[in-house]
């Protein structure tokens, strides 16, 4: 590309800009921010509406400015593009992820022995977060399908674990796969009939969806208890329980090993196995992408009418990524309830799918470490941000607003190494 | 007794859905022309209600007491502001990512959504807010057993309401405004070539649609008296639908999409369980995008290459 000609900076146009920007940003603010109602009465707030009107100002004046700086114009450039979907690297490349992975592994074999009860429950929350993260990057990242209603597979999984103690008798090993079975079905009974239709129907229904498990599971109240839950057992680990005393007439752990009781004992079962899920998940979806059926759901997200005139059968493939995502919420369903040891209906509200929404942005849409890094960092920043708790949703909004129009790829782009043809074989 | 309390129902359900069907229109409008479900549009119409709540404090306080200056004097006020949000929304949030890729303005609208309730909250705090009843009184009339009202302030709404859709259907037909933002809805491109201004137009329908978010925003206030920062999540889904049922791009039948989901939500808490409305208005949604995803006055989408 050619040097583009550099124009002298045109102060007089950013200061046009600043001004309009203020003007709208005080009719903006003006009303909502400065007049705050009590009742029927307000009172009259003006310094918080001046202090973000000045900030309007002097922050569009600059990005004015910057934009007619040869960085910025190559920045704006650099931003219409939307760019192809995978980075392919050169055959033969090396990942860093060969030394990274197993040092993780040992990383996380001997956490639990450092972490206090306070950070275990920190990452066990992570984890949860990445394994539905994985599970909505498979539907959203892979095969293009926006879910609004993703939490409705996560509440399935839960209060399958809750409800099926409760009236069945099941245990957290047996509910472990029954969940996310249930979550699988779920998900296809509701996926079979929409995905036959335009793209953004989808995240309206599913949307609807998960509003509509929400209300049952808030207003059934002889069978999901409602608004005030239900109780969670406790997991057991071969008949071995976490507990104190032994409820169910099997032996508590500490007395088993001859060790004194310790209540963290629970979380760091919930996390081992945890922890084991995820690897296996994460491998999983990491030879899922190299089977002909994950190619199919890129190239379904990147050109759906091609796919289609190719002779894909574009429901079905649509349909397992459906599927698998949402047993993958149902999954983690049981390990949020067997975690919190209670559940409600006001765990699976719009923002938590939202938030997993958000991590799937952040991360990149389709991108495995991506994924990984954005849950804990989504996560975990909150508990480092107590201060900022108020204006937390603040935050994950603009920053979905910010990184679609920065990146909407996601920060991490999926790459992969190419493939050199063999001798002898047209390229 | 059965009749009066299908008669009532009927009375609030045209209420209810006479302002499913403004809100719907803002949907409706942006889906026909950039092919985008405008997902913070049900927050708009929160702003709106909140616009409607202190414009309505302030000139009290100011001592305008007469029912006809506070209701201009609020509309003319909610309107103007809802409407520079709609603009500021697009801007910010939208037109950058008019090129980008399909999940992008939608990810970009929940980013939005989220912003604009937390910012509610933030601002004016998490607590419900209200206004007093405005206009008291109504009809009454006795049917065998059992009695229908009227009040004042539905007869208000259904009224304005109507006269709201029926200025925009007279912009939408008969001025240049709106044989432009057919154009636009037409084909973009086209409309470009033969000079038209779709950016711009693309703002015009913006505003309309948040401008007739904050008529109803007013209504419902004015009519309900309670809401709060979350209030625009629930309604905007419903109002969604609404559009979705009438055929989405069509702005007939938006309103009459917005009538039939409200009559047929208020039958349903009115005979058979208040508890499950939601759930059934929802049930809605999924049973026509599966069955009719073109809905009753809509064309079939064709995907284009």
């Amino acid at each position: 590309m050619s040097a583009a000609p550099i124009k002298p900076i045109d102060i007089k146009q950013s200061v046009i800009d600043a001004v309009i920007a203020g003007l709208l940003a005080l009719i903006v603010f003006g009303p909502i921010v400065g007049v705050v109602l009590q009742g029927y009465d307000f009172n009259l707030q003006p310094t918080r509406v001046a202090w973000l009107v000045g900030a309007v100002v002097v922050g569009r004046f600059l990005i004015s400015l910057f934009m007619q700086t040869p960085t910025g114009v190559r920045m704006s450039q650099g931003m219409e593009r939307g760019g192809s979907g995978v980075h392919v690297l050169a055959p033969g490349h090396k990942s860093a992820l060969r030394w990274v992975i197993p040092l993780v592994i040992v990383l996380a074999l001997v956490f639990p022995v450092l972490a206090n009860k306070y950070i275990l429950t920190i990452v066990i929350l992570g984890l949860i977060y990445v394994l539905l993260g994985l599970g909505l990057n498979i539907v959203v990242g892979l095969a293009g399908l926006l879910d609004l209603g993703y939490v409705a597979f996560y509440a399935i999984g839960a209060y399958g674990l809750a409800l099926g103690y409760q009236y069945l008798g099941l245990g957290f090993w047996s509910a472990l796969p029954l969940s996310a079975i249930a979550a699988a079905l779920a998900g296809c009974i509701l996926g079979f009939p929409v995905l036959r239709m335009h793209g953004d129907y989808l995240a309206i229904v599913t949307l609807g969806f998960g509003e509509i498990i929400r209300l049952v599971l808030n207003n059934w109240l002889s069978f999901t208890g409602g608004p005030n839950g239900v109780a969670v057992p406790a997991p057991t680990f071969m008949g071995l329980e976490f507990g104190r005393k032994a409820k169910e007439g099997g032996i508590p752990i500490h007395e088993f090993l001859h060790i004194d009781y310790n209540p963290d004992l629970k979380f760091v079962f919930i996390y081992a196995v945890l922890f084991l899920v995820v690897i296996g998940v994460l491998y999983i979806k990491h030879r899922l992408t190299r089977m002909p059926i994950g190619r199919a759901w890129e190239a379904l997200r990147e050109d759906e009418i091609a796919c289609r005139a190719m002779g894909l059968n574009h429901v079905l493939v649509k349909l397992s990524a459906f599927t698998l995502g949402a047993s993958t919420a149902g999954l983690a369903g049981v390990f949020f309830a067997s975690y919190q040891g209670f559940i409600n209906p006001t765990s699976f509200t719009f923002f938590e799918s939202a938030l997993i929404l958000a991590i799937v942005v952040l991360g990149g849409m389709g991108s495995t470490v991506g994924v990984v890094i954005a849950a804990f960092v989504l996560t975990v920043a909150p508990e480092l941000l107590r201060s900022f708790a108020e204006y937390r949703v603040l935050l994950f909004g603009m920053l979905m607003v910010l990184m679609m129009i920065w990146k909407p790829r996601g920060l991490i782009r999926i790459s992969r190494t190419g493939v050199v043809p063999r001798k002898g074989v047209a390229p | 007794m059965m009749d009066g309390i299908f008669l009532q129902q009927m009375v609030n359900g045209l209420t209810l859905g006479s302002v499913y069907g403004l809100i719907a229109i803002g949907y409706t409008m942006v889906y026909g022309i950039i092919g985008m479900i405008n997902f913070a549009h049900g927050d708009v119409y929160m702003i709106s209600a909140y616009l409607a709540a202190i414009g309505l404090a302030v000139m009290s306080y100011f001592g305008v007491e007469s029912f006809p200056f506070l209701m201009l004097g609020t509309l003319a006020f909610t309107i103007v502001v809802t409407g520079v949000y709609g603009f500021v929304i697009e801007r910010v949030a939208y037109k950058p990512l008019r090129n980008s890729t399909r999940l992008a303005p939608l990810i970009s609208a929940i980013g939005i959504s989220l912003i604009l309730q937390n910012y509610a909250q933030i601002a004016q705090g998490p607590n419900q807010q209200g206004v007093p009843t405005l206009l008291s009184g109504g009809w009454r009339f006795d049917i065998g057993t059992g009695f229908v009202q009227i009040t004042y302030t539905k007869m208000f709404i259904l009224v304005a309401a109507f006269l709201g859709m029926g200025v925009l259907t007279y912009i939408i037909k008969y001025t240049k405004l709106g044989r432009m933002c057919r154009a636009t809805q037409q084909d973009r491109k086209m409309a470009s070539i033969l000079g038209i201004n779709t950016d711009r137009v693309i703002s015009y329908v913006f505003i309309i649609g948040a401008a007739m978010a904050a008529l109803a925003g007013v209504l419902i206030t004015v009519n309900y008296g309670t809401f709060d920062f979350y209030a625009g999540f629930i309604i905007g889904i419903k109002a969604f639908t609404a559009a979705v049922l009438g055929g989405i791009g069509s702005l007939p039948g938006a309103m009459l999409g917005g009538l039939i989901l409200g009559v047929a939500e208020s039958q349903f808490s009115g005979l058979i369980n208040s508890d499950y409305k939601d759930v059934f208005s929802f049930a809605l949604l999924v049973l026509i995008l599966i069955f009719r995803p073109q809905g009753l006055l809509g064309r079939p989408l064709v995907a284009k290459v």
